[in-house]
């Protein structure tokens, strides 16, 4: 592993499949199809998309004139703000996987989080020149800036249903079902999530109380 | 000993905790706030404070005040509606603190059949000194001389569209220059009631346009003859009082108000008529012009504010009297909240329950019906520097008016206004960066944009050459490093050398 980061090849590969990113997003379907079936995409290239992504949210946060994002700081914790990408983002992937395997889905867990990261790339693509382009209009320009950020988002959504249907091999029809699916599968996950972090609190609480007592008496 | 110094330890530690907890839960109080661009509560010093509160006792009259309804200010005189006691009595203000009595009106001189009043509600005074008093229960509004004589009186309209099963029981009056009358009367939901000065009515005026959900609708459409009698009817909103301001413009305030309507911004229940009719109320504050932003309950008191009586200055800020927590709340010409203050309670400063508001140059005098007091306040130095630098700006002496801004902001580093004031001002001085920063610190978008537009162009034709150069360069250089290439590669290709090698 380490022996391979000295490997000039290593690195070649790593920016081919970097590249390969603006290839997908221009050309989906042929794109995200080479993306698994002729290894053209790479989980590092997928990483780096998700850390430009999570970096054009927090400079988005910083940066952005104040006109299009008026930020309340004190109730602004940047551990969350980044989870609020980063968990759905699990929970995609995990129930997009669990349910298309049980119905021929072709894709494997490591294929469809790098297929979706790689759907996330008009993202940090569209967002880091707004940030800029944004300190640069006043609100009469406002329709520019708002129009770009919706393009950006509803590109990378368009691209993660191309990406989901050809990893997996599925017709367009059968994509739409199983997006619908997955969201109704993270649903679940959540709610049993919170049951779980809910019970688990209250009984670690209950030590914390039991510890607490503890000490006063001493 | 290193146990017990632990123990020690620890014990204060959680004394220390209890009490800082307790601290918070004493959240911070004050008489005055006003609310930032997020909707947090700002405290703020004191805008105004009181003179002083006037009961029968300090007014040298022979009985209490019962239940008085009206107040009208004109000048130093100040006429007072005691409702109670089916009379009207004229005070005069002869210094900051002193009120006295100047007559007892509790009978009406002249050629007419009912010379007695039966609940007067209001009174209004008009330019030549002729008083208009709306006798509720008699039915009619009356006009006097100004020593107390008959002149005429304003009756239930004979008019097809005023509902002629109902009473005419008027409430509150208001008078233009030409000596047309405006009267709120009970049970009539048309709008103002209109009255020409030779005593005709001429109409309604200011209607609000009947609003109803789409829900309610369908139901009525499906329910059946007898259903849709039982259900509530979309009829117009009730005025509570009114107010004409100096320039003939008529304030109007009303208290039927939804809780849904006020948190969606459909409900005005402050709203400033043209002669058409028309709210012309400037909205362009922060939030909606409907009191508190906040309506949990407080020591008793619940649910959203509602304005019982709104008087306008001459600088037009008006100030709305909200009767569900006894508060005076002050909007600029903007609709933009400067501060509120008051309460319920039986401190001076605080009420029972207000019933009417007027001012006197920028004092303002509150009634309590519950109380029979009046309360006299006065604006505090922070008050006044608010208001200075309000009409400095209004008469055009922008850069004044940022100095007075800027010495708010030395009293309360928390007001809004006072960095979009100075902002404004710097603006108008042709300042635009550093206008452009007191609007950021405050999220003030549109002004911000107005300074940054001009800004933007002065930057641009100061840098136009530099913009030139670096569109050329990012045009022109990659094209040139392309043909380059494209030569040095024909060169490398070309026959000649092809066949050497």
């Amino acid at each position: 592993m380490i022996a391979s980061l000295k490997n000039k090849e290593t690195y070649r590969h790593y920016f081919q499949t970097l590249k390969f990113s603006l290839y997908c997003i221009t050309h989906p379907l042929d794109g995200f199809w080479d993306l698994t079936h002729e290894k053209r995409g790479s989980i590092a290239a997928a990483n780096t998309i998700l850390l430009l992504t999570l970096l054009a949210r927090i400079l988005k946060l910083q940066y952005t004139s104040f006109i299009f994002n008026k930020v309340y700081w004190p109730k602004v914790n940047i551990f969350l703000y980044l989870a609020s990408i980063l968990f759905p983002l699990a929970l995609w992937c995990v129930g997009n996987w669990g349910l298309t395997t049980l119905f021929d889905g072709k894709g494997r867990l490591s294929q469809v989080y790098m297929a979706t990261c790689y759907g996330l790339t008009p993202y940090p693509l569209i967002q880091f020149p707004l940030i800029i382009f944004s300190n640069m209009v006043t609100v009469d320009e406002a329709e520019f800036y708002s129009v770009l950020s919706v393009l950006s988002l509803v590109w990378a959504a368009m691209l993660i249903m191309a990406a989901m249907s050809q990893i997996h091999e599925y017709k367009m029809s059968k994509t739409l079902l199983f997006t619908v699916a997955t969201g109704f599968a993270m649903l679940v996950m959540i709610f049993i999530l919170l049951l779980f972090f809910s019970m688990i609190s209250q009984g670690v609480a209950y030590f914390i109380s039991l510890g607490k007592e503890l000490l006063f008496r001493m | 000993m290193k146990k017990t110094l632990k123990r020690m330890a620890a014990l204060a530690l959680s004394v220390v905790t209890l009490a800082g907890s307790s601290m918070i839960v004493q959240a911070e109080t004050g008489y005055t706030y006003g609310y930032d661009w997020w909707g947090d509560v700002q405290y703020s010093p004191d805008a105004y404070k009181t003179v002083a509160v006037y009961t029968d006792v300090e007014l040298g009259l022979d009985k209490k005040l019962n239940a008085p309804q009206g107040l009208f200010v004109t000048g130093k005189s100040i006429y007072l509606c005691d409702t109670g006691n089916n009379r009207i009595i004229e005070l005069e203000r002869k210094d900051q603190d002193t009120i006295s009595l100047v007559r007892i009106i509790d009978h009406i001189e002249g050629n007419v059949a009912n010379k007695e009043f039966s609940s007067p509600t209001d009174i209004a005074v008009s330019e030549e000194g002729f008083l208009y008093i709306a006798d509720k229960n008699n039915n009619r509004i009356v006009k006097l001389d100004h020593e107390g004589n008959y002149m005429m009186e304003f009756t239930k309209p004979v008019d097809a569209t005023f509902d002629q099963s109902l009473s005419f029981l008027p409430s509150k009056i208001a008078i233009d220059t030409a000596g047309r009358v405006y009267c709120v009367a009970t049970n009539a939901n048309k709008g103002l009631i209109k009255y020409e000065n030779d005593g005709t009515f001429s109409g309604f005026v200011g209607a609000t346009p009947v609003t109803y959900n789409w829900t309610d609708y369908v139901w009525k459409k499906l329910a059946t003859q007898e259903q849709r009698a039982q259900m509530e009817s979309f009829v117009p909103t009730e005025y509570d009082n009114i107010y004409m301001d100096y320039e003939g413009f008529i304030y109007a305030c009303t208290t039927n108000v939804t809780e849904e309507d006020l948190d969606s911004g459909a409900a005005n229940p402050i709203r400033r008529l043209n002669m058409m009719g028309n709210d012309i109320l400037v909205r362009n504050g922060d939030w909606y012009i409907i009191g508190d932003l906040y309506w949990g309950s407080g020591g008793g008191y619940e649910g959203p504010s509602l304005f019982t009586d709104i008087t306008a200055m001459e600088n037009d800020i008006f100030f709305g009297l909200d009767k569900t927590r006894g508060r005076l709340f002050a909007y600029d010409d903007q609709g933009r909240m400067l501060y509120c203050f008051g309460g319920n309670g039986n401190m001076d400063g605080y009420f029972k329950q207000p019933s009417a508001l007027e001012h006197m140059g920028h004092d303002l005098l509150v009634l309590d019906s519950l109380d029979n007091s009046i309360t006299l306040f006065t604006p505090t130095e922070y008050g006044n520097r608010i208001y200075d630098a309000i009409e400095q700006f209004q008469t055009g002496e922008y850069e004044k008016s940022g100095e007075s801004w800027q010495s708010v902001m030395d009293m309360n580093g928390n007001y809004d206004l006072a960095y979009i004031g100075i902002g404004r001002s710097l603006l108008r001085q042709e300042k635009y960066r550093e206008a452009m920063d007191y609007f950021r610190l405050k999220l003030d978008d549109d002004n911000y944009s107005k300074a940054f537009k001009q800004y933007r162009k002065e930057w641009v034709e100061e840098h136009i050459v530099i913009i030139f150069a670096g569109v050329f360069l990012i045009l022109c250089v990659p094209l040139a490093i392309g043909k380059i290439k494209e030569i040095k590669r024909e060169i490398d290709h070309a026959d000649i050398f092809q066949d050497e090698q």
